[in-house]
């Protein structure tokens, strides 16, 4: 990416905001879908993995932005992977101590947070260039961006695939949970529903004159 | 880095000082988290199993590990030892052995299900089934945990050892929905058959390989 | 005498898509008529439920699309009817509703209208609803009930987004010989029962509306291929390749693979082939490519039902087939005249 990004402009709210809605990683950029499919199955898993992500996303650009002037950069991108593949372990741990039910429901996914291309592009694309406050408020952003995406798959999918949002029962015991939205085609279809809504939102905002950000 | 550096490349004891003391960074955190983490995670471990050994064995209060091996049975501390079984014995709150829980697998519609059974010292049959992973299609293959007239099969399902200790006497098997007759069949449900196998493949291999090894030995379980 | 000046073409033929199109939808009558005969109440219902859906969700994407409607073309109505003959005459309503929207929505509308879609819409909406509905889709009623034009099975009018009540009990007040809830061929593939031939013609057999009327699906059929508004070689192409792979296996085993009779007349194998491998828009253009294409779908028809889990295989077959379509024209396409074929010297 080769975004000007003057490393001397302070913090400002478009820092945070850019990963909630200019940049969102689900809706506008559509990366890291392999968890983004796997794990929105219900609200509250959809919800933990973004927390989980936004954690192992916050701490590695923490880091990474701290040592940005003393790595060099022939072995950055074996740095950065080592920061994160710490991060994740750390995130793997707590949740196992937290919740084994939740463990087990996220499965490899957790693991596999390492190779979400959305924390190592952070990394390389803004953490390793500005300093580390403005890099945990981006990153919270993004972190954001991306768990209001997954509650936003995993909140649709289990309206529709059980009847429940978190676990609550909305429509009394006779609902007919559609199962095909609990199975992976269910994942394609409510994504492609969402970036259908949010690229319809994006165009009315356009249109309405309201620009975000530069 | 206003100006593009081309020919300048960094010296190779600056790269390795620099990865080691980011790898020494991370290390000192896994190390903290896993000391800080270790605890809980074997507790929760711990209720888990709990959980579920007390749903396939009711009455039951503590929970041991033990392994049984060809040469007889021990508790189960560290590693496993070769060719060993693990299963769990249950015991209620006077310290009565109240029956053996252990853990079967077999490949279902989509994944392997996992199912833990309760086993009964007295009638020698399993007496609770219980399911601990699946990924089996909703609405279809999961009614193994809701359809009370499947669960009706793991009420008293005979798996007798048979005199020479060698195998099951009956080996334990799904027959098609409506057409069970005796009691070490499992009666299949109408429309989820290969899940309804999986669970009965997985019971059969699981008790074939533990109760023979078990069974001579039970009285040592007894307090 | 007034001469008229104009390009080529010069000659124009007066079969236009609306015609076409026209013509299989009154073929279908017979059909409808017979399902609504057999079954009652019920099949009407669901016959008038899915087409309005089809033909409302077109409407409504003409107009938030800003195009001109399509609904004079009528392929929204053969997906339509097409989609309600494939279901159990007992859907509920609601679903039926959801499976119209999504033929049309996703399965057309989604690839730009009418000659983009890569899958036969009627078919997509099915595969939905068989994905998320799995019981509803295989629970059925018999048919010829007295009662079938006074009431409607309880299921039909399930409020939406409820499951269906279970009707095990309703069906045995109707009192219909020998019904036992399963297809002919969920039937055999679970109790190695083979219908009889003469019930499979007849319709007296428990299935969708639209797989219990070969006979007359054929005669519609051959209709529309002596009017040249379809491919004669499609269902041709698809019902040889079934009884013929069909045959293979009964001679291989016969007493554990059913006849090619019981295989050609038994599901949705007659409606797939007729109407619905023919879809123009899905099935490839050149006459080599036309065979292979069947041929596939016969093939891929006969080993679900044998090997795979689900007891019916047309809907995967023909969607395959579909998806096959383009590389089967690219691969068939006829030498132009006058120009070499490539990497071929002369």
């Amino acid at each position: 990416m080769s975004l000007p990004n003057p490393a001397d402009e302070g913090i400002t709210f478009d820092t945070f905001m850019e990963g909630v809605w200019r940049q969102n990683p689900v809706f506008v950029m559509v990366l890291g879908m392999c968890p983004v499919m796997a794990v929105t199955v219900s609200a509250i898993n959809g919800i933990s993995m973004g927390i989980a992500t936004t954690f192992v996303l916050t701490c590695s650009c923490f880091l990474v932005s701290l040592l940005r002037k003393l790595v060099p950069k022939e072995v950055r991108i074996a740095t950065y992977i080592v920061i994160i593949a710490t991060f994740v372990t750390l995130v793997d741990y707590l949740i196992q101590a937290g919740s084994l039910a939740l463990y087990e429901a996220l499965g490899a996914f957790i693991q596999l947070i390492v190779v979400n291309c959305i924390i190592l592009g952070r990394a390389e694309a803004h953490a390793s260039r500005n300093p580390p406050l403005k890099a945990v408020v981006n990153a919270l952003g993004m972190g954001l961006g991306f768990t209001i995406g997954l509650f936003a798959l995993g909140g649709t999918r289990e309206i529709l695939g059980a009847g429940k949002l978190f676990g609550i029962s909305l429509f009394g015991e006779h609902f007919q949970p559609w199962v095909v939205m609990v199975l992976p085609p269910g994942g394609f279809f409510v994504l492609g529903g969402w970036l259908l809504l949010f690229a319809l939102f994006r165009g009315k905002a356009a249109e309405g004159g309201h620009t975000h950000g530069a | 880095m206003s100006e593009p550096v081309i020919h300048k490349t960094t010296p190779a004891n600056k790269m390795v000082l620099t990865m080691g003391l980011v790898a020494t960074i991370c290390g000192v955190l896994i190390v903290g988290a896993f000391e800080g983490t270790q605890a809980p995670i074997a507790e929760n471990k711990r209720i888990m199993v709990e959980r579920a050994v007390f749903k396939v064995l009711p009455g039951a209060a503590t929970v041991r590990e033990y392994a049984a091996t060809a040469t007889g049975i021990q508790p189960l501390t560290g590693a496993m030892p070769e060719g060993g079984v693990k299963f769990y014995a249950a015991y209620d709150q006077a310290g009565v052995l109240k029956g053996i829980a252990a853990e079967g697998a077999a490949k279902g519609y989509s994944d392997t299900v996992r199912v833990l059974y309760g086993y009964d010292v007295q009638c020698q049959c399993i007496i609770g089934m219980g399911v601990v992973s699946m990924r089996e299609t909703p609405g279809i293959g999961d009614k193994i945990i809701t359809d009370q007239a499947f669960l009706k099969n793991f009420e008293a399902l005979d798996v007798r050892v048979n005199t020479e200790m060698t195998a099951l006497a009956n080996a334990v098997k799904t027959v098609k929905h409506g057409t069970k007759t005796n009691p070490w069949q499992i009666d299949a449900i109408a429309g989820a058959t290969i899940t309804s196998k999986a669970v009965g493949r997985g019971i059969n291999e699981s008790a074939q390989k533990l109760l023979p090894k078990l069974v001579p030995h039970i009285a040592e379980l007894k307090p | 005498m007034s001469i008229e000046l104009r390009t080529s073409p010069h000659q124009v033929s007066d079969r236009s898509v609306p015609t076409i199109m026209k013509h299989v939808v009154l073929s279908l009558l017979p059909v409808c008529a017979f399902s609504v005969w057999q079954y009652g109440l019920s099949a009407l219902a669901l016959l008038l439920t899915i087409t309005a859906t089809c033909l409302l969700t077109e409407r409504l994407l003409n107009r938030s699309a800003g195009q001109p409607s399509t609904l004079g073309d009528w392929s929204a109505a053969i997906t339509g009817v097409l989609l309600a003959l494939t279901l159990p005459p007992s859907f509920p309503l609601w679903m039926g509703v959801v499976a119209g929207f999504v033929a049309i929505a996703i399965g057309k509308a989604l690839f730009g209208g009418l000659g983009f879609n890569v899958f036969n819409p009627a078919l997509i909406g099915r595969a939905f609803v068989q994905a998320a509905f799995p019981v509803a889709i295989t629970t059925w009623v018999p048919a010829f009930s007295a009662q079938r034009f006074t009431e409607l099975v309880p299921t039909t009018l399930t409020a939406p987004l409820m499951m269906p009540p279970e009707i095990v009990d309703w069906v045995k007040q109707q009192a219909v010989d020998a019904f036992t809830g399963a297809t002919p061929l969920a039937r055999w593939k679970f109790e190695n029962v083979v219908a009889s031939t003469y019930d499979l013609l007849t319709g007296a057999v428990t299935a969708s509306a639209g797989e219990t009327s070969a006979i007359l699906i054929l005669v519609c059929g051959l209709y529309l291929a002596a009017r040249k508004f379809m491919d004669w070689r499609i269902p041709v192409a698809v019902l040889a390749s079934a009884a013929l792979t069909a045959w293979l296996f009964q001679w291989y085993d016969p007493a554990h693979y059913p006849s090619p009779t019981f295989v050609l007349f038994s599901g949705g194998l007659m409606l797939g082939a007729v109407y619905m491998a023919t879809d123009m828009a899905t099935s490839p253009v050149t006459p080599l490519g036309v065979w292979i294409y069947g041929a596939v779908i016969g093939v891929v028809t006969v080993m679900i039902r044998y090997f795979g889990g689900l007891t019916e295989g047309v809907m995967y077959a023909i969607l395959l087939g579909n998806a096959l379509t383009p590389f089967i024209d690219l691969y068939t396409q006829p030498r132009v005249f006058g120009t070499r074929q490539q990497g071929k010297k002369k």
